[in-house]
């Protein structure tokens, strides 16, 4: 039995990890940096400990200081959050290792995920569908040729060693591959000091759909539906909704199979996510699995009645899934708006005093967020201030709910994106919802014009 | 919510020693070892002050002048926070 919990992030998170925590019985530690000395985890938990500077390496990100926190704060089990540490293996492992439970999946599966080409392995030998492509580098021109054929045009080449968009070349027709990855290759060596190039094949107007699941220390695994997370800038989500809008039935239950599919092949225990990318003919392929809760968990939330963070902390404790696969219904629909503290349209960041902060109430509608009025946002940290989430029986009416909701969400002192949600919310591309991965900033280089 | 350890009160901040990291305090190597400073004592720049453990670590806090202990803010072996002030050693 846990009894005591240290919650190793801050935040939104820290609050929604205290809040459930508290509705279980069990104590709390926040521990906090510097920089947060005032922020609302440190005043709603039983106790807080400071554990270093503003910098997160110092504290947030400092295994050292957090196993300290947890030594001093004489806990039971530690959460991790997102982000920070939450899918650092080897954390996982100290926490383990120095007598704690933690809230979270295996070590062990936390690798195998965190690894790009031994994820990609473990879903190829359970059926999990991939993009097509080559396995692995490309020896030489024929090779990838023979690739590109077989998964067809538009192909990208990647550099094995690159990552955010760096070291990728699409390619159209065969003409051009050659150079293509001759050139690709030469610009990997010097950007990465590593030539080796992949393929696969280039979707062009996918959509990011994910599933949720939940797997305990009893071998069950269940999904709690999928997530529509298509709207994003720079990779960066901005709106979230459930279900996805895009997808039938029948598309609903083999996608989501895949994901339990997925946890089931690296034993999967706790709350994980899998990413896929979905073509406009339905058929989708797994991309990654993020070993953690989610910021936007809230909306599956909505849509099933589970807490996932209480089910991450039964999970942990070693209780049994209270539900089959058959016990979970979607009902209606739920959208997310991430409010950031940053420039609607240009998107520098806004730190700075919250001269006044007013969330909105009322019939389904739900404020995750640490901000209170007169509460001053550290520049050190992501500029998220708060996750407004609305829930309807239809998306047509959740859409309207959400409008009122941003409409009555008032935040001075700071500028957020707030305007964005109001614009995008009354997009009839967004209300239709036939848009994907490339919406948003296609939509917002249209209005700079 | 209350924090893990008290804090110090009125104490000039410039002579203040803080902790540089959260763990346990200790006056000394050992139980009965004697204490590394006490009030009244001469310190000299790089001295050990005391002890914060953590993770099972010893960690040497040592003085950054020379001085001399005016105060000692905090009990033997009690956890301490980061930047928690532990001294006033006023400058020699």
């Amino acid at each position: 039995m846990i009894h005591k919990v240290l919650i190793a992030n801050r935040g939104e998170i820290a609050v929604r990890i205290i809040r459930a925590c508290k509705e279980l019985g069990i104590e709390t530690v926040a521990v906090y940096s510097e920089a947060d000395r005032d922020a609302m985890h440190t005043r709603l938990a039983d106790h807080a400990i400071c554990i270093g500077p503003a910098q997160s390496d110092q504290s947030y990100r400092s295994i050292p200081a957090l196993m300290s926190a947890a030594e001093v704060g004489d806990v039971d089990a530690i959460h991790p959050g997102y982000g920070f540490l939450a899918e650092n293996p080897d954390f996982a492992e100290i926490v383990i290792e120095s007598g704690y439970t933690w809230i979270g999946p295996s070590p062990e599966s936390m690798r195998i995920m965190g690894d790009k080409v031994a994820a990609k392995n473990k879903m190829r030998s359970a059926g999990v569908p991939l993009v097509p492509g080559s396995d692995g580098a490309i020896k030489d021109i024929e090779e990838a040729k023979r690739i590109a054929r077989a998964a067809g045009f538009p192909v990208i080449v990647k550099a094995a060693a690159g990552g955010g968009g760096r070291g990728m070349k699409v390619v159209h027709s065969e003409p051009a591959l050659s150079g293509a990855v001759m050139m690709a290759q030469s610009e990997a060596a010097t950007a990465f000091g590593d030539d080796t190039v992949y393929i696969e094949k280039f979707l062009e107007e996918p959509r990011h759909i994910e599933v949720q699941v939940l797997g305990d220390k009893h071998g069950n695994v269940v999904h709690l539906f999928e997530r529509e997370c298509s709207m994003q800038r720079k990779h960066q989500k901005v709106l979230e909704e459930a279900p996805s809008p895009f997808l039938d039935p029948e598309t609903r239950e083999r996608i989501c199979m895949a994901g339990v599919a997925a946890a089931k092949a690296v034993d999967y225990v706790g709350a994980g996510t899998i990413e896929f990318l979905m073509n406009p003919d339905k058929s989708f392929y797994f991309i990654e699995m993020n070993t953690r809760i989610q910021v936007e968990h809230p909306v599956t939330e909505m849509i099933t009645g589970i807490d996932l963070i209480e089910w991450q902390i039964r999970v942990a404790q070693g209780e049994p899934l209270e539900f089959t696969q058959q016990d979970l219904k979607m009902k209606g629909h739920a959208i997310e708006c991430r409010i950031n503290a940053e420039h609607p349209f240009k998107f520098t960041p806004s730190p700075g005093k919250v001269e006044l902060f007013h969330a909105p109430g009322g019939r389904n509608v739900r404020v995750d967020s640490a901000v209170y009025t007169g509460y001053s946002i550290p520049p050190y940290y992501d500029s998220m201030i708060a996750k407004v989430i609305t829930h309807a029986r239809t998306r047509e009416r959740c859409i309207r709910t959400m409008q009122r909701a941003i409409d009555e969400l008032a935040v001075m002192g700071v500028t957020t994106n707030r305007e964005l949600h109001q614009r995008l919310l009354a997009n009839p591309g967004f209300q239709s919802g036939n848009f994907n991965i490339h919406f948003l900033e296609r939509w917002l280089k249209q209005m700079q014009l | 919510a209350p924090a893990a350890a008290p804090a110090a009160s009125n104490v000039p901040a410039g002579h203040q020693v803080k902790a540089p990291m959260v763990g346990t305090f200790y006056r000394a190597a050992s139980p009965d070892a004697e204490a590394f400073a006490s009030e009244g004592k001469k310190v000299k720049k790089g001295e050990t002050l005391c002890i914060i453990e953590a993770m099972k670590l010893m960690n040497e806090i040592e003085a950054e002048y020379d001085g001399v202990v005016e105060e000692i803010l905090v009990e033997n072996a009690t956890p301490v926070e980061y930047g928690q002030p532990l001294f006033v050693i006023r400058p020699l």
